[in-house]
């Protein structure tokens, strides 16, 4: 059986009074990559962030690579001691929707701050990382470029490359595309697809139905809180059952086709 | 040929003196420029510890616990709600009356340093809480540590920020120098205030009108110039 | 009540009894602020128009003018007036004439600058949607632009008013008796540092009114449109 990357167990999340994650389980394979989709406010983006502790959550336990991270309100389950947790968590990298790059710092700068700091490596070891993981995403040129005189897809293009520079086994990307011009998105699936054909573990929050069709190994659907489907991606896209889903997928596959 | 223009008396040695405007002018220019001086050294004396000191207790005010937050914001309340003029005068006057006298210079610096710095910490401290959050996030989506973070990350955007508001109150700072007149202290003001209850003349006061005017239109454009070089990304 | 070491007790009696000087003034203080604020106002909004849309030759005036009171210290600009004019041959009855004729010319330059700036900030296309539907200028203005500008310039010209509470506080320099000059006289008379601590409350009390005041209309009215 293959080595069990992310579970998440009994995940309660509530912002004030508004709940969004109502006790959601899961569990990501090494080398799968999973889909994550569904209508606005369903808790797709919550249940990513909740991973790399960028949200606290209210109950549950997250392991990651077999490491508790969290555990809230778990009798019997504590987190691992601090530093296991830091270095465990520095095994995820995220890729945001608003890019998140550095405004005063080049790209090659932006790519290399987290190793030099983070890792405390020599620059030179920082700089020959940076400058390939540069050349995966095809902005080799850009390296002294700032971010403010990229394209929204470079802009992405080099914040994953930046996460990628961290050396990952797991990477989290939520809504990659959303925030970019239509045609500047295909540029950013590319680099994401390549990644996936070379089985890095992701969880992709998406709205791109066709990417998550073509790349996916499982597609999860979430609404009202909670996993609805999580299911391969020809049964759930050609064979939808849920109600729910239908009417999604309808309304999503519409409004594409226009 | 000459123009006519009032003659001025000044009383010199005894004897009454009389000149055109040009000569006048020639005549007290030593007398207002040492008052000039007096303001600039003010001023040069004041704003680089300001300013650091406002960048510094900023940083704090933005980071740091309860507690110091607390009493930064006493700080910050006590000197931007006072006038500087009352400030200045419990300095000079207020203390004194409870024996603690403290020379001239020294005090007028250190009134306007921390009256510059209070508006100074705000402004930083406004800059910090002003960088988006994304930025955080990917912080801590990278592992960057919180110090590195703020060294590295945070700070650097937040003074690119604060320059622009930074550099206004530089320049007000110039005119808030003259308000030592008051208290008694010899910048140009003063200086012109005495040489008119002198001469009685209206000139000395036109005179360091001009002077001024032209002081703070020199700051604008030297200010406006470091605000070009340092907010733009390139 | 002894406080410290240095010499220095605070006897409330003492403070009773100049208390009234103090209100005094401070109600003067007030009456210029007052007077300042509202004329000031009305002023600025005019420049600020003028500055934003009129001829180039009012423009140009205009911004000698502003030029000129924001680019020198407000005390120079009320001794100036004070005591040098009437080498000119202009003399003034009372002080507080001049502090009124002054500091509301140059507060209303301070907030012309900054009315103006938000009328400018006002993006073309909104005068262009406004003729495009046949509003006259006049419209324009009534119905778009000021609504929006107002949000614009709340926030700095909130912060401009206290500032001019501040300063009223300079029409001491040409002896007009306002709270600062009632402190400092009864302090330098007595030679005590009661009358400045009691100074200090009155304004920093004051200014938190005004500061608690503009916080609820800002949050209220100061939205990004």
């Amino acid at each position: 059986m293959s080595e069990i990357m992310i579970r998440m167990t009994n995940i309660h999340k509530s912002f004030g009074q508004l709940c969004v994650l109502n006790g959601v389980d899961l569990e990501v394979e090494k080398g799968q990559i999973i889909a994550i989709i569904g209508p606005s406010g369903s808790g797709k983006s919550t249940l990513l962030r909740c991973i790399n502790q960028l949200e606290k959550i209210d109950k549950g336990v997250i392991e990651i690579e077999g490491v508790v991270v969290t555990a809230v309100d778990t009798p019997g389950v504590h987190a691992a001691p601090k530093e296991q947790v830091r270095a465990t968590l520095n095994k995820t990298g995220m890729v945001f929707q608003s890019f998140n790059l550095f405004p005063h710092m080049t790209t090659m700068e932006n790519i290399i701050e987290a190793p030099l700091t983070v890792k405390k490596m020599k620059k030179e070891d920082a700089l020959s990382i940076g400058r390939a993981k540069l050349e995966r995403v095809g902005l080799a040129e850009k390296a002294d470029a700032y971010p403010s005189k990229l394209s929204g897809g470079q802009k992405q293009r080099v914040a994953i490359a930046r996460a990628l520079a961290m050396n990952p086994d797991i990477m989290l990307f939520d809504e990659p595309t959303s925030a970019l011009d239509p045609e500047l998105v295909g540029e950013v699936l590319d680099v994401i697809k390549q990644l996936a054909a070379e089985h890095m573990t992701m969880m992709v929050v998406t709205h791109e139905m066709g990417f998550a069709r073509e790349v996916a190994d499982r597609v999860i659907f979430m609404d009202n809180q909670n996993i609805v489907a999580d299911c391969p991606p020809k049964q759930f896209f050609d064979h939808p059952e849920h109600p729910r889903i239908i009417a999604f997928l309808d309304k999503m596959l519409s409004n594409k086709a226009q | 040929m000459e123009p006519t223009f009032a003659a001025i008396s000044v009383s010199l040695g005894g004897s009454l003196i009389e000149m055109n405007i040009f000569e006048y002018i020639v005549f007290i220019t030593p007398q207002m420029s040492e008052g000039l001086g007096t303001t600039l050294m003010i001023y040069a004396l004041t704003i680089l510890p300001a300013l650091l000191l406002g960048f510094a207790l900023g940083i704090v005010k933005a980071n740091g616990p309860a507690p110091v937050k607390g009493l930064l914001g006493v700080y910050t309340w006590a000197w931007r709600g006072t006038p500087l003029l009352l400030q200045l005068m419990i300095m000079k006057f207020g203390l004194r009356y409870i024996g603690v006298i403290i020379p001239d210079i020294l005090g007028a610096v250190i009134v306007f340093t921390l009256n510059m710095g209070a508006y100074i910490t705000e402004i930083m401290r406004g800059a910090i809480q002003s960088v988006d959050k994304g930025q955080y996030e990917a912080c801590h989506a990278l592992g960057i540590p919180r110090g590195r973070m703020m060294l590295r990350v945070i700070i650097p955007q937040s003074i690119r920020i604060a320059i622009p508001p930074a550099c206004s109150e530089a320049i007000n700072l110039v005119k808030d120098v003259a308000i030592i007149a008051v208290i008694g202290m010899q910048d140009i003001l003063r200086v012109a205030n005495q040489i008119t209850q002198r001469d009685h003349t209206i000139i000395p006061y036109i005179y360091g009108f001009i002077v001024y005017l032209l002081l703070s239109s020199l700051l604008v454009k030297l200010f406006g110039r470091l605000e070009k070089r340092f907010t733009s990304y390139d | 009540m002894t406080i410290c070491a240095i010499d220095f007790t605070i006897s409330w009696d003492y403070i009773a009894g100049f208390m009234p000087e103090i209100w005094d003034g401070f109600f003067t203080s007030l009456k210029i602020f007052g007077i300042v604020l509202f004329c000031g106002f009305f002023i600025a909004i005019i420049i600020a128009a003028l500055k934003a849309y009129g001829p180039k030759l009012v423009r140009s005036i205009l911004g000698v003018y502003t030029w000129m009171f924001r680019g020198t210290p407000l005390v120079l600009q009320l001794m100036l007036v004070y005591y040098g004019f009437p080498y000119i041959g202009i003399t003034f009855q009372e002080g507080i004439v001049v502090a009124v004729i002054i500091m509301t010319l140059s507060a209303a330059a301070y907030e012309a600058e900054i009315i103006r700036g938000g009328l400018i900030s006002i993006d073309k296309g909104q005068f262009e949607a406004s003729k495009a539907l046949g509003m006259t200028f006049l419209q324009t203005l009534r119905r778009v632009v000021v609504p929006q500008t107002v949000r614009r310039v709340l926030a700095p010209s909130c912060s401009e008013v206290i500032i001019l509470f501040k300063d009223t506080s300079l029409v001491t320099s040409i002896a007009v008796y306002d709270l600062l000059r009632r402190a400092s006289g009864r302090a330098g008379y007595d030679f005590t540092i009661e009358p400045y601590i009691v100074a200090l409350i009155f304004y920093l009390v004051f200014s938190s009114i005004l500061v608690i005041v503009f916080n609820r209309l800002e949050k209220r009215y100061s939205v990004s449109l």
